[in-house]
């Protein structure tokens, strides 16, 4: 039931990754990203998949962990798949069936742009699974910190995430138990056409608003109680740091660039 | 309609690193009529187990059976079982959502699917069960009642369905001592005129000394003790151990017996300790005489 999804979905850990500074993961998650697609050829995707293995194996979080997490992408990696067999222009036919053909670029197409999802995907679970909601929204507000000089609401986005983030399990918790209390008086969520689904959703969704309001509600007389009054001049319980560890995944990062450009460049 | 839990394990978020047992091993008859208090400290499986009841939770492992059926069956029709047995939730007015508290008592007998006028002649007696003027406030907003008028509200739309077996999780919850009192009232007469079986989760040892005829302990998801409150609350010591209580008669006569004044064991009821101390002092009718 509803009570059975894990969200934001951190992986407690101590491992190396897990204790790298937020920001540095952060930024190194993108430069990931750009990497995945900068590479274009099976040694680049070899690469990838090494250096992905890497940071999977230093961070101690199982694979199949890992792979369970792609199974709701399932839909999107086959409609990729079948999308770029279709559509990809080729020269060398393989096999031609009426206006169909299958030809040796579609398919090696098709295999690539699946497998940059799914390393995308992996990529940056890494990164939420080893690095807490609040950890993440801390190197969020750091790194959007420089826009605040152009009236940009850097802490204030940052806290509406963290709280949004804190009340998710929440609220998830308390629509499971209104929705058993109102099973328990014989509701029905389960059966009928769409319309009547849909209003069987109203004795769920009322008291989840009700309760929704008068929690925002005592949050906000809880923090104007404790003098918050936004971002100015509040110092944090933990700073964040660079420690030599960042310095190495740094490094780590730049000779993954290093050998897919250098890879590019011989055999692309 | 007699509930029997067989065997019933409990696992939540199975194969997670959040996985816990929150039941483990629970065996236990609930017959007809029975008055049954569950006690444990948070977190010792009586809410989970309260929820098994009527199968808003199925077990990991083992069976439920109400009036010896199997709620895992595939032929049971859960949501029957539903209506025999009333389950009122922790807070029950954080479910309240319609625009008049006739129409959300009203809930429940119409997912019944009962006539128009059988279900208005439930409403109305559920509001008289629960003490709420059927007047004064039917066509009310259930968001303009005071907290303990929500609460009795509440109980009034699980009432509504007439179950033979009610099932309450802590249902004195932060209400007041006024609140309280007229919830355990009603609670008493439902119990007492109606015949109705009732299952109440409780903190409070003092009300399941009052009002209940067996009390079940929990710890760690499994059955620590179960018998008829002046077997469980013999057993100070323990209870004790488990980050328990018990009533204050008790306490009261644990500290006169220290003292030197005979209160005879077993003895939980504030009566009975009254009796104990009248006799102590014994002399008392030659001093008031």
């Amino acid at each position: 039931m509803l009570g059975d999804i894990t969200l934001g979905q951190y992986y407690p850990g101590n491992s190396p990754v897990h204790r790298m500074d937020p920001r540095s993961k952060l930024l190194l998650t993108i430069a990931y990203i750009v990497g995945v697609f900068l590479i274009s050829n099976l040694p680049g995707y070899l690469l990838a998949l090494g250096f992905l293995w890497i940071v999977v194996r230093v961070s101690g979080i199982r694979f199949s962990y890992l792979l369970r997490g792609l199974k709701p992408l399932r839909f999107i990696l086959l409609f990729t798949f079948i999308l770029n067999v279709l559509f990809s222009q080729g020269t060398t036919t393989l096999l031609s069936i009426a206006f169909f053909r299958l030809t040796r670029e579609g398919l090696e197409n098709a295999v690539y742009f699946s497998l940059r999802l799914v390393f995308l995907v992996m990529g940056t679970s890494v990164l939420t699974l080893t690095t807490s909601p609040v950890q993440l929204t801390d190197a969020l507000e750091h790194l959007m910190h420089p826009l605040a000089c152009f009236g940009f609401p850097a802490h204030e986005l940052a806290m509406m995430m963290t709280i949004a983030l804190r009340f998710i399990p929440t609220l998830l918790e308390e629509a499971d138990k209104i929705q058993k209390a109102q099973m328990a008086r014989g509701a029905d969520f389960e059966s009928g056409n769409l319309l009547a689904r849909a209003r069987a959703m109203i004795p769920l969704l009322v008291p989840l608003f009700v309760s929704s309001f008068r929690r925002a509600n005592d949050l906000a007389m809880a923090m104007e109680a404790r003098c918050y009054r936004g971002g100015e001049h509040r110092t944090r319980l933990r700073e964040l740091r660079y420690t030599r560890l960042d310095l190495y995944a740094l490094l780590c990062m730049v000779a993954f660039f290093v050998l897919i450009i250098a890879e590019g460049m011989l055999l692309g | 309609m007699p509930i029997a839990a067989e065997g019933v394990n409990y696992v939540y978020m199975a194969g997670s690193p959040y996985e816990t047992k929150a039941l483990d091993d629970v065996n236990l008859t609930i017959e007809d009529g029975e008055f049954v208090a569950l006690i444990g400290h948070t977190g010792s499986g009586k809410s989970t187990l309260v929820q098994h009841l009527n199968g808003l939770l199925a077990p990991t492992s083992g069976r439920v059976l109400v009036d010896g059926q199997d709620l895992a069956d595939k032929g049971t029709d859960r949501r029957a079982v539903r209506f025999h047995v009333g389950l009122v939730f922790q807070y029950p007015e954080n479910q309240l959502f319609e625009e008049t508290v006739e129409k959300d008592i009203a809930f429940g007998p119409k997912n019944l699917g009962l006539p128009q006028e059988e279900i208005g002649r439930r409403v109305r007696e559920a509001m008289q069960k629960v003490a709420l003027s059927y007047e004064e406030l039917a066509q009310r907003s259930v968001f303009e009642l005071s907290g303990g008028q929500m609460r009795r509200v509440a109980i009034a739309g699980v009432l509504a369905m007439e179950p033979k077996v009610l099932v309450l999780d802590e249902p004195c919850a932060g209400l007041d001592p006024r609140g309280r009192e007229e919830i355990l009232g009603l609670i008493r007469r439902l119990h007492e005129e109606s015949g109705t079986t009732i299952v109440m989760v409780s903190h409070s040892m003092d009300d399941v000394a009052n009002l209940a005829e067996r009390v079940i302990v929990m710890e760690h998801g499994r059955i620590a003790m179960d018998g008829t409150p002046r077997e469980i609350f013999s057993k100070g010591e323990a209870l004790r151990a488990m980050g328990l209580d018990v009533p204050q008669a008790v306490e009261l006569a644990e500290a006169l017996r220290a003292r030197g004044i005979p209160v005879p064991e077993g003895a939980y009821l504030p009566d009975e300790v009254a009796q104990a101390v009248l006799s102590a002092v014994g002399g008392g009718q030659q001093n008031a005489g």
